[in-house]
């Protein structure tokens, strides 16, 4: 697994130099850095502490305190499915069943072909659609069992 | 009842435009600070009462005047608007909807406290709110409402949105600006690092909360007395067991019963068994508090570290099992804690282990004792407020469902769901 393309390092110099402080930029650039490679690997990690001048073993530290930095490949399309008081009280847990039953994988896991990963979410702050999900950046809800397979159907 | 502002406009689909937002009164508020004078401002806020909408319900011209005045040190506005509180869904409306309300809140909180350069900390989540106040900051640019020399005042800001990365205890304060440096979010210890003496980069900061600066640009295109007489409003997140959950904008110190009408009260044959008033990390109350005032006033709401907290409303009826809601809560706080102290850390899973012990049939009843042993052990222990965030919903269930408890130890089952299958 190669590194960052030089586009990536310009981006994350540009986020750099438009804070007071360049690793202000590090969450953004580990954004960057994942877009482009998918998995935050360690040859990326490094490349992405080489641009912002920071040792390596602290921006590992940093990106594996954060949920929403990946180690491992995922899907092309990470769903969220939340958890959280609102949504378990309007039936979270049958959304979260069908899917796993549907995409046949466990909380966490991707589909073999690579489409789908499939993960349970804390609160994501749209607590008037739960239950309710997220598939990529797109929110989803109030959730029926018998709609799910239309959603998914929107993600190639 | 007053008419509703925060929400006005919030569903017309060009409101995050700035023609449309122009034509609706938008950036009065801004023109109206620009012609005052910086303290005049502060003074302003102060005096319409406004208390900060984040959760812990602090004077918003109060916390600004904390700043120092000196204009040789270089002060910054952060926003915080990494709403994760459970529950909780009105910034994120807010921003979705009326996102240069925001924008103007910022600039005019901004030229109060002589800050050049204002964040916005964003949940990441956010890819919606995100867009509307990209564009609409580019808009604030072209138009000359950020940047230099705004209106022809001379006061100049530059506004940078940054996002989390997913970590709930990013949106406590001195956390969220460990992140925004670049580090893992771990609050830092106060004193010496209250935000308004060390903040971001050390310096001085004025961090708010969305809502909150909405409220600010309201108050200064209407004035102070204006806004007092529509009786400090305040934005509900509703959810849970009603019929129209979302969020709604009513006066400080309505009763729990009436915000639970505003949302179309509870479902069809179904009545009122408990809920959150101010997200998780409050108290569980039951319907004997129905009538309690939703306010910043402790009186009577803090009923075992019960609050307003971000006001949002979790309302559960008579099919919720107490303890199912109280373990996952739990487990909530177990997965965010950032690990710093010992009564976050191991508290919460160790309380998790009993919960999980109860659930399965296997509970003991000194097992109630030893929850509130634990609560206790964390209460006033913790390094910040979200350790103390767990406690609340031990003590007032264990006290006022005690009887729910007592059963799933004895039966080793749950007579809430055997109710509801029958």
């Amino acid at each position: 697994m190669s590194g960052l393309s030089p586009d990536a390092r310009a981006a994350i110099r540009r986020l750099a130099a438009t804070f007071p402080e360049r690793q202000s930029a590090l969450l953004g650039a580990l954004f960057v850095a994942q877009e482009e490679a998918g998995v935050l690997y360690p040859e990326v990690v490094a490349d992405v502490a080489e641009v912002l001048q920071m040792p390596a073993a602290e921006v590992a530290a940093v990106a594996s305190f954060y949920h929403l930095y990946r180690f491992r490949p995922e899907g092309r399309h990470l769903i969220q499915v939340c958890t959280n008081v609102s949504c378990m009280l309007n039936g979270c847990q049958a959304v979260l069943t069908h899917l796993q039953r549907r995409l046949g994988v466990g909380l966490g896991e991707t589909t073999s072909d690579g489409r789908f990963t499939l993960k349970a979410a804390e609160c994501l702050a749209a607590c008037e659609v739960a239950p309710m999900m997220m598939v990529g950046p797109d929110r989803h809800g109030p959730l029926r069992v018998e709609q799910l397979e239309e959603i998914l159907d929107r993600y190639a | 009842m007053p008419e509703p502002f925060l929400l006005r406009y919030i569903h017309e689909p060009d409101q995050g435009e700035m023609d449309a937002y122009l034509a609706r009164g938008g950036y009065e508020g801004l023109r109206r600070a620009l012609t005052m004078a910086p303290e005049q401002v502060v003074e302003e806020v102060e005096k319409s009462g406004l208390r900060g909408r984040g959760g812990a319900g602090f004077s918003t011209g109060r916390k600004w005047k904390f700043l120092p005045r000196d204009p040789a040190v270089t002060k910054y506005l952060v926003v915080n608007a990494d709403e994760g509180e459970p529950g909780t869904f009105k910034d994120r409306t807010l921003m979705e909807g009326d996102p240069h309300r925001l924008i103007e809140g910022m600039v005019i909180a901004s030229y109060a406290i002589d800050a050049h350069q204002a964040f916005i900390y964003l949940r990441r989540e956010f890819h919606q709110a995100r867009a509307a106040l990209e564009r609409a900051i580019a808009q604030a640019y072209a138009r000359g409402y950020l940047g230099r020399n705004i209106g022809g005042s001379g006061f100049h800001l530059d506004v940078i949105i940054a996002t989390g990365a997913g970590a709930y205890i990013a949106g406590e304060e001195t956390a969220l600006l460990e992140s925004l440096e670049g580090r893992r979010a771990m609050p830092r210890l106060k004193p010496p690092f209250y935000p308004a003496v060390k903040g971001l980069y050390m310096q001085p900061t004025a961090l708010n909360n969305v809502e909150t600066l909405c409220h600010v640009a309201w108050i200064l295109a209407r004035g102070e007395a204006w806004y007092r007489q529509q009786g400090s409003p305040i934005l509900f997140s509703v959810s849970g067991h009603v019929q129209r959950p979302g969020v709604y904008e009513l006066p400080l110190g309505t009763t729990i019963r009436r915000v639970i009408e505003a949302a179309g009260g509870l479902r069809p044959g179904r009545t009122f068994k408990a809920c959150f008033p101010g997200g998780t990390s409050s108290a569980i109350l039951p319907a004997a508090y129905l009538d309690t005032p939703m306010d910043y006033d402790l009186a009577r709401l803090d009923v075992y570290g019960s609050m307003l907290g971000s006001a949002a409303l979790i309302v559960m009826d008579d099919t919720t099992c107490m303890l199912e809601v109280v373990a996952r809560t739990i487990e909530f706080y177990r997965d965010e804690s950032c690990g710093k102290c010992t009564p976050c850390r191991e508290g919460t899973v160790w309380l998790t282990q009993v919960f999980d012990r109860i659930l399965q049939g296997q509970g003991r009843m000194e097992d109630l004792e030893l929850l509130n042993g634990i609560a206790r052990g964390m209460t006033g222990t913790c390094f910040c407020p979200l350790g103390e965030s767990v406690p609340p919903a031990i003590y007032s269930t264990v006290r006022f469902f005690r009887d729910e408890y007592e059963h799933h130890i004895r039966a080793a089952s749950c007579d809430v769901k055997a109710a509801v299958r029958v």
